[in-house]
């Protein structure tokens, strides 16, 4: 009876007493509630696969099937058929999804990067117990809360070039000599400024979480053995936080490749300024070209698998 | 504490490394609410002064006519509503679907539950772009087998509600499994003397139980539905069906002039959305806390 869930494994040798000394017969009846066992999960998963396969899983295969078609939202004005690799030879000619990768990937490059090394600092400078710290913690949450776009309003007001907070502080401060338009000039600064505000926080958050199952007396033993705070930080934290950073970078490069609120907000569909997603989405709902549309998803499903692959194969060559 | 030894040495030097501590954390907090600040004060600042320069840091004539404004918009409001409904909806779907699929997988022992588990987990990693297309396509209705069809849901909130399960559903599913998991076995055997049927023991004794859990993720699964963009503003079409994140993106207001964006009445917008999302975060902050990193660094 070894591989039955300890509650139902009871249940049975309480509720029915198994006859006693025959082990055929026990063996029969475990095999059989086991069954009964696996029909009532496989019953209690049955609408979360449904609705799984639906959401997920059929709209992928949906998704791939439709890029080798050349189907068009309005049915009727040319009927779908099999186009075979043709959407994907557009594709690889296609300057403007070109200029949307760079730019995405660029765009990731920079929001990773600083957000990993703020959210450390920050999170390093939370850890330390002091008075406050609780709503320190929630005043993080706060920018992680609100709805990107509703961020994104914020940011292209505070931006505005002739009424906006930023240009008015930067004069003030000797930064600038005159009011920039951050938007038109900067656009790539531009975002990434808004998407770092609203996600240092929560990266902070993470690598706190990380840095708090770190027992405190390795710091005491270091320090007995006369390891400065540099030495410690690098000998115990990093070595120790890097599952919770190798989290962080994966789930927030994930996210920033297929970032579309912000973009969309700031620059809607302006040529030179589009993510991948923006691209798609214009593809699919703006111009109705459904069959083309899919092989742009597929294309970023890819990249975004490749940045998947290049990681886990990092940490693995790094383990070794 | 131990790794500033040789500094705490010194009076001086405490005194020093103190105030720098409390200059970072009052840069931070400033660096996090500076935006917040700067959308309230425009709100309650009159165009007459929020159109001018030098810009005013304080507003010396406060109104409050911009969030009358927001507010008189039907179309805004429409959206509250509907953003309520619709978040809403896919919580409580979210929650009664995955408490029973974390039921099976946190208390049972069956062939294929690390796959289940496994196809769970590569799902909240799912980029919801790639499937735009298919579900935009899927949403003007389609055959299914026989006499089923799949309802046409285009420019409906229902295609809200449904598409918003990709991403809430398998996260509810693995953060309600690890509280499944960690629940005492005894309870459950009590029940089971007693002669409770296995779905009595999840109503009655493991519901209750991880009740924590289900406001964490409820919580989560709101704010996530709550703040969606790229679905909402592919799948509907009518303004009078708008969700909050939408009508924010294509505001422009009832009064205010044709030459100028109305800004203030967009900030108060942003103000009265982002009210109920900031208590709803400073109250529950540990339990957000605790579900965010057992759904990111622990799984």
């Amino acid at each position: 009876m070894a591989c039955h869930s300890p509650s139902l494994s009871t249940m049975s040798s309480v509720a029915t007493p198994a006859p006693t000394g025959e082990t055929t017969r026990r063996r029969r009846r475990g095999t059989k509630l086991q069954r009964r066992q696996t029909r009532l999960a496989w019953l209690l998963l049955l609408p979360s696969l449904l609705i799984v396969a639906f959401v997920a899983i059929y709209p992928l295969g949906k998704t791939v099937y439709q890029s080798f078609t050349n189907q068009e939202f309005l049915a009727g004005i040319t009927p779908t058929k099999w186009v075979g690799l043709d959407n994907y030879h557009q594709l690889l000619h296609d300057t403007i999804f070109r200029d949307s990768v760079v730019l995405t990937i660029k765009f990731t490059a920079i929001t990773v990067t600083i957000e990993f090394a703020l959210g450390l600092i920050i999170a390093l400078v939370v850890n330390s117990k002091f008075k406050g710290r609780g709503v320190m913690r929630a005043i993080m949450l706060v920018p992680w809360a609100i709805p990107t776009v509703v961020a994104a309003k914020m940011w292209l007001w505070m931006l505005d070039d002739t009424f906006g907070v930023i240009n008015d502080l930067a004069l003030r401060l000797h930064l600038i000599s005159h009011s920039q338009s951050w938007i038109t000039v900067h656009p790539l600064a531009a975002v990434s400024a808004v998407d770092i505000w609203k996600t240092v926080p929560f990266v902070a958050l993470l690598l706190l979480a990380g840095l708090q199952v770190i027992p405190e007396d390795l710091y005491e033993a270091a320090a007995v053995d006369g390891a400065n705070a540099l030495q410690q930080f690098w000998r115990i934290t990093f070595p120790l936080l890097r599952p919770a950073i190798l989290v962080v970078l994966i789930f927030r490069s994930l996210d920033a490749l297929r970032v579309y609120d912000v973009f969309a907000v700031f620059f809607g569909n302006r040529l030179g300024a589009q993510s991948m997603a923006v691209v798609a989405q214009g593809t699919i709902v703006q111009d109705g070209h459904v069959g083309y549309g899919a092989a742009l998803c597929v294309a970023i499903f890819l990249i975004i698998s490749l940045f998947v692959v290049i990681y886990v194969t990092v940490v693995r060559v790094g383990d070794d | 504490m131990s790794r500033s030894v040789r500094l705490r040495r010194s009076p001086v030097g405490r005194v020093l490394t103190r105030l720098g501590f409390w200059l970072l954390i009052i840069a931070i907090g400033i660096y996090a609410l500076f935006p917040f600040y700067w959308a309230l004060r425009s709100s309650i600042t009159p165009d007459t002064a929020l159109f001018n320069t030098p810009v005013q840091y304080f507003p010396s004539h406060p109104t409050w006519a911009h969030f009358h404004d927001a507010l008189s918009s039907s179309y805004f409001r429409r959206a509250l509503l509907n953003s309520t409904l619709v978040a809403g909806a896919v919580t409580l779907l979210s929650l009664a679907v995955g408490s029973t699929a974390a039921y099976a997988l946190g208390r049972f022992r069956f062939h294929g539950k690390s796959f289940v588990l496994y196809l769970m987990l590569s799902m909240t990693i799912f980029p919801q772009i790639a499937i735009l297309g298919a579900l935009y396509t899927m949403f003007s209705g389609f055959h299914i087998i026989g006499p089923i069809d799949f309802p046409k849901l285009y420019d409906s909130p229902w295609a809200l509600v449904f598409s918003y399960m990709i991403f809430t559903l398998p996260f509810t599913i693995w953060v309600l499994t690890s509280f499944m998991r960690a629940l005492p076995a005894d309870l459950e055997e009590a029940a089971y003397v007693d002669g409770a049927t296995p779905l009595q023991v999840f109503w009655k004794v493991l519901l209750p139980l991880i009740a924590p859990g289900l406001v964490t993720t409820g919580l989560l699964a709101f704010i996530a539905a709550w703040n969606e963009f790229l679905f909402a503003v592919s799948f509907i079409q009518s303004p009078s069906h708008y969700t909050v994140p939408v009508a924010i993106f294509s505001f422009t207001g009832t009064s205010g002039n044709a030459f100028q964006f109305p800004w203030g009445t967009v900030m108060a917008a942003t103000i009265i959305v982002t009210l109920p999302l900031i208590a709803a975060t400073l109250i529950l902050q540990r339990r957000i806390l605790a579900g965010l990193t057992a759904g990111a660094v622990k799984g």
